[in-house]
């Protein structure tokens, strides 16, 4: 068990560093730190002493463990746009992105469970077809409109829920949130459905295809041919062992939710990190940039490593055979 | 530079030679045929799909109005509704007029073209780079093996429009603003094409090692046939079922790709909207009640991802009966 | 004479394809009486595991029973409801898997499976079907089952895992039990052991066993009688010991003769030439007639069915024909 956590915890610090690189040669190397500070009128000279200052001039290697030392901190340097530290302006920014990623996430786990459970139980069903069908039509909808159409029949037609913002929100001191409130509430509904969809969808096929796999197994059969119930086969052994595959997956997912979030939060004017992003790639903000990177990364390794330890938890084969031969 | 002088081409499919009636012959003999036949919704998003290329390919010689020209253009038309005529000009509009007074359907014919050229050109880029990388990933195995695939990994577990998006900012950073409208849409390809390598790579990879291992292969080596010729002439054809599925839905996701990141306001210049671009102006009349500006550019959209996406689930299915 | 544990009587199990309906077994009947061992031996695809899945009811759609009836004790149990067969399954009828390492849950702990079983057909509670659960594990040779019971099936090797398999096939104290290949994936070193476990089990517990395998050798050793399948159908059935030393279908003596036995002249050892058709293409007439060494115009056009050569055996062949009149 240490090994194979540790193992996994050095194929992360090594993920980690290839992304610090590419963070830093955005940083560093698109546009000129230095004219993006204090602009083009200085005077060559006082661009040269600060640059010296900045330790800009010094070996490359240098700057890039400088750069990984100050990430280490938090530090990421002040953006271009905003005049604030971008860590700052993360963290600010960090609950409603985090609120609407895991109301998301959740939706689509549970309805992508049942709905896959649902199809593979009854695949001849027209109830399997209508859902099978309506989900290659929802994996063809790009995200922003599924978000434009909801917000006409439910804000504009209906009138029933706000279209854009995070409604009230309470200051918890060291978090913002908008569960709190019955505006905030109403206005995380559509963007958290929207943002829901599309891994609804994949959760639901993967659940239905593991499903489909798990049943035509031996010891399903076997299982059957001991008169157990239905019920008992169906969902004891058949959803357990679809489960396992299923939790890697969605808690993959989870990362790319908050990726997704970008589009969701755009379309919703979601005070969220990824409008903050989305400003800063129209304005070429690139401290926000490489430290959005960073902070994405970091969130898709921490989960990996979460989702990896799970799956070792669930499953017992791993347990006793050591992580060796794992998978 | 403007549309209208240098039109961007989408390349023209790729078609077998026109070769003796035997070779049509076989093709309509065929398991795929047969299986395309048999499949009326495949039918339909092929019509679908051709008729919305042919149109966007046509776009210049019919469309009713050429939405850039400001000369056939007048701002008071603004806002026209569907199938009636500008209040202030001659001009009819079967889809209604925009806020700028441009004729709704004219800028979907065109907004189809920069989406579709944008699309196929990101979508046979990264074929070019995956199927590239990947035999060389396969055919040589041991580090350069290791050193591809690991960055794939690393890039297929991130969203292909986080890494555009990132690509699209790095690129902007690093081209003189004199120059970043024009260059703008290559920008796009080249980002959304980056963004999805990884894919082409991944299938090419496994089926190159399994292809490698065959003795006609090993026979080739053997008798000193280069590197580069048995890779072209031996594994790349064993390798094109799955190359033109991944195409085609991968087709479709840089349609959408490049759709989203022009709603994002980081794609094609407004100068050259896609139906991205189209939609996002759309959205701002959502409230006031002119539903055309938006609704018609998004069924378009949703059509066009639709069929394709359609057309290579099919495709999948045919080649690989096994496959669900 | 006493009456059949399982009657058989012209079963046929057929499977729509694309291409028309395959006829997986045809008009099989057959007896299995109390405590008996009847062999079931035959080339893969003859149609031994098929009817052994009917019998349980498990047969894998589009599949279905066409024709015939099956009865346990009397009762038909072939057109049960199914919550009705599945209180049979297990219960009355128990089955072993070919294969150990894949017939056992991965997640559930042995101890789970044999518990969850136990208590879905006796009304007994979660301590006594454990106790009773570590019984048997302790019948079927598990040393220290008190310990290894809440182990999981990967902890255990083939061998072990079969002889759980032959517990939870058992707990719930059947009267038949459906033996699918049961030594076919396992080391030759422990075939006989667990062939050993299951006869003794069952003898023990007055169960009969329908031993399905392609191994006329276990057949040999375990079984009273045996019954021999060419493509989907009987062709010959009878004790063991007549079976093996008068071989009446010309197939089951080419089969004997391929058998290598100590003592005997290596000459006599063949081969049947040919393989069986596939269900596809089952020729007209008698489905051994392309291979058969005694073939005569009558095999080409007319299939003949199984009937009476002498007490106790029955054969499906021509030249047997009239034989019980004369």
């Amino acid at each position: 068990m240490l090994a194979f956590i540790i193992r996994r915890l050095a194929q992360s610090v090594l993920v980690m560093l290839f992304v610090a690189l590419i963070a830093f040669v955005i940083f560093r190397y698109v546009g000129d730190p230095i004219t993006s500070m204090v602009g083009v009128e200085t005077r060559l000279e006082d661009q040269e002493i600060m640059r010296d200052r900045l330790g800009l001039n010094d070996p490359v290697v240098i700057q890039f463990a400088r750069f990984i030392g100050n990430a280490l901190q938090g530090e990421f340097g002040i953006s271009y746009r905003l005049q604030q530290p971008v860590t700052e302006l993360i963290l600010s920014r960090l609950p409603a992105t985090l609120e609407l990623a895991v109301a998301s996430a959740l939706i689509a786990l549970v309805f992508g469970v049942v709905l896959g459970v649902f199809t593979a139980l009854r695949p001849k069903s027209f109830v399997t077809a209508g859902i099978m069908a309506a989900s290659l039509v929802g994996v063809s909808l790009p995200t922003f409109l599924i978000g434009i159409g909801l917000i006409y029949v439910f804000s504009v037609e209906l009138g029933w829920l706000p279209s854009f913002g995070r409604g009230e929100v309470v200051d918890l001191g060291w978090w913002r949130t908008g569960l709190l409130t019955e505006s905030g509430l109403k206005s995380i509904i559509l963007p958290a459905i929207t943002l829901s969809l599309f891994q609804l969808t994949l959760i639901m096929r993967l659940v239905r295809a593991e499903m489909l796999e798990v049943l035509r197994t031996e010891y399903i059969r076997f299982a059957r041919a001991r008169g157990l119930t239905q019920r008992a086969i169906n969902f004891g052994h058949a959803l357990k062992n679809t489960m396992v595959p299923v939790i890697t997956i969605t808690g993959l997912q989870l990362g790319s939710v908050i990726a997704f979030a970008i589009v969701t939060e755009t379309v919703f004017q979601w005070p969220g990190v990824g409008s903050l992003f989305i400003t800063s790639v129209q304005v070429v903000d690139v401290p926000v940039m490489a430290a959005y990177l960073m902070f994405i990364a970091l969130v898709f390794v921490l989960i990996n490593l979460i989702v990896d330890i799970l799956y070792y938890v669930v499953d017992p084969r791993l347990r006793v055979d050591g992580g060796a031969s794992g998978n | 530079m403007s549309m209208t002088e240098t039109p961007p081409r989408p390349p023209a499919t790729p078609q077998a030679p026109p070769r003796p009636e035997s070779r049509l012959r076989r093709f309509l003999d065929s398991d795929i045929f047969y299986s395309w036949k048999r499949s009326p919704v495949t039918i339909l998003a092929t019509v679908t799909a051709l008729t919305l290329i042919l149109i966007a390919i046509l776009a210049p010689w019919i469309a009713p109005y050429d939405p850039f020209n400001p000369a056939s253009l007048n701002l008071m038309d603004g806002f026209t509704p569907p199938v009636s005529q500008g209040p202030f000009s001659e001009n009819w509009f079967l889809m209604g007029a925009d806020n700028q007074g441009r004729d709704v359907l004219s800028t979907i014919m065109y907004g189809s073209r920069v989406s579709l050229f944008v699309g196929f050109m990101a979508t046979m880029f990264a074929m070019v780079l995956g199927v590239g990388l990947g035999l060389t990933a396969g055919y040589n195995g041991g580090m350069i093996d290791a050193v591809i695939m690991r960055i794939a990994d690393i890039q297929l577990s991130f969203p292909a429009i986080l890494i555009a998006l990132l690509i699209f900012g790095v690129a902007r950073g690093m081209i003189p603003a004199s120059h970043q409208e024009s260059m703008a849409i290559w920008v796009l390809i080249l980002a959304i094409g980056l963004s999805n390598w990884a894919q082409f790579a991944r299938t090419v990879r496994g089926a190159t090692m399994v292809e490698r291992e065959k003795d006609y292969v090993s026979a080739a080596r053997i008798m000193g046939v280069h590197p580069i010729l048995i890779l072209l002439r031996h594994i790349l054809p064993n390798v094109l079922g799955p190359v033109l599925v991944i195409g085609t839905i991968g087709l479709a996701l840089a349609i959408i790709e490049e759709a989203t990141l022009s709603f994002l306001g980081v794609g094609v210049p407004p100068t050259q909207p896609s139906l991205g671009t189209l939609i996002r102006i759309g959205q701002q009349y959502l409230f006031s009640g002119e539903w055309w500006i938006l609704f018609f550019p998004a069924v378009t959209l949703i059509l066009l991802a639709l069929s394709v996406n359609l057309l290579g689930d099919w495709l999948r299915d045919a080649l690989n009966p096994k496959l669900r | 004479m006493t009456e059949p544990l399982l009657s058989v009587r012209g079963l046929t199990v057929e499977f729509p394809t694309r291409h028309g309906i395959l006829t997986a077994v045809e008009d099989i009947t057959l007896d299995i009486m109390p405590g008996e061992v009847l062999g079931m031996v035959g080339e893969s695809g003859a149609g031994k595991s098929m009817t052994g899945n009917a019998i349980i009811g498990l047969i894998e759609p589009p599949g279905r029973i066409a024709r015939g009836e099956i009865l346990l004790k009397g009762q038909r149990i072939d057109n049960l409801p199914p919550d009705e067969m599945r209180a049979i399954r297990g219960r009355r009828i128990g089955m072993i898997f070919q294969d150990p390492l894949t017939s056992l849950n991965p997640l559930y702990r042995i101890s789970d499976q044999l518990v969850e079983t136990i208590r879905t057909h006796l009304p007994m509670s979660q301590e006594a079907a454990r106790k009773r659960a570590i019984q048997l594990l302790d019948d079927v040779g598990i040393p220290d089952a008190a310990r290894r019971i809440d182990d999981y099936p990967h902890q255990f090797s083939g061998g072990m895992r079969q002889r759980v398999v032959i517990a939870l096939a058992l707990c719930a104290e059947p009267d038949l039990v459906i033996a699918d290949e049961p030594t076919t994936a396992l080391d030759v070193s422990v075939q006989a052991q667990i062939i050993d476990v299951m006869k003794q089990l069952c003898a023990d517990r007055g169960a009969a066993i329908l031993l399905v395998t392609h191994d006329m050798g276990v057949i040999a050793e375990t079984a009273n009688r045996v019954a021999v399948m060419y493509a989907g159908r009987i062709a010959e059935i009878g004790p063991v010991r007549e079976v093996i030393k008068d071989a009446r279908h010309p197939y089951t003596a080419g089969l004997m003769g391929a058998i290598p036995r100590l003592g005997e002249n290596l000459d006599r050892l063949q081969q049947i030439p040919g393989a069986m058709p596939r269900l596809s293409s089952i020729p007209q007439g008698c489905a051994f007639n392309p291979r058969c060494p005694k073939v005569f115009d009558r095999c080409r056009s007319h299939r003949p069915s199984l009937s009476q050569a002498e007490v106790g055996r029955q054969v499906a062949c021509w030249l047997y024909d009239g034989v019980t009149e004369a």
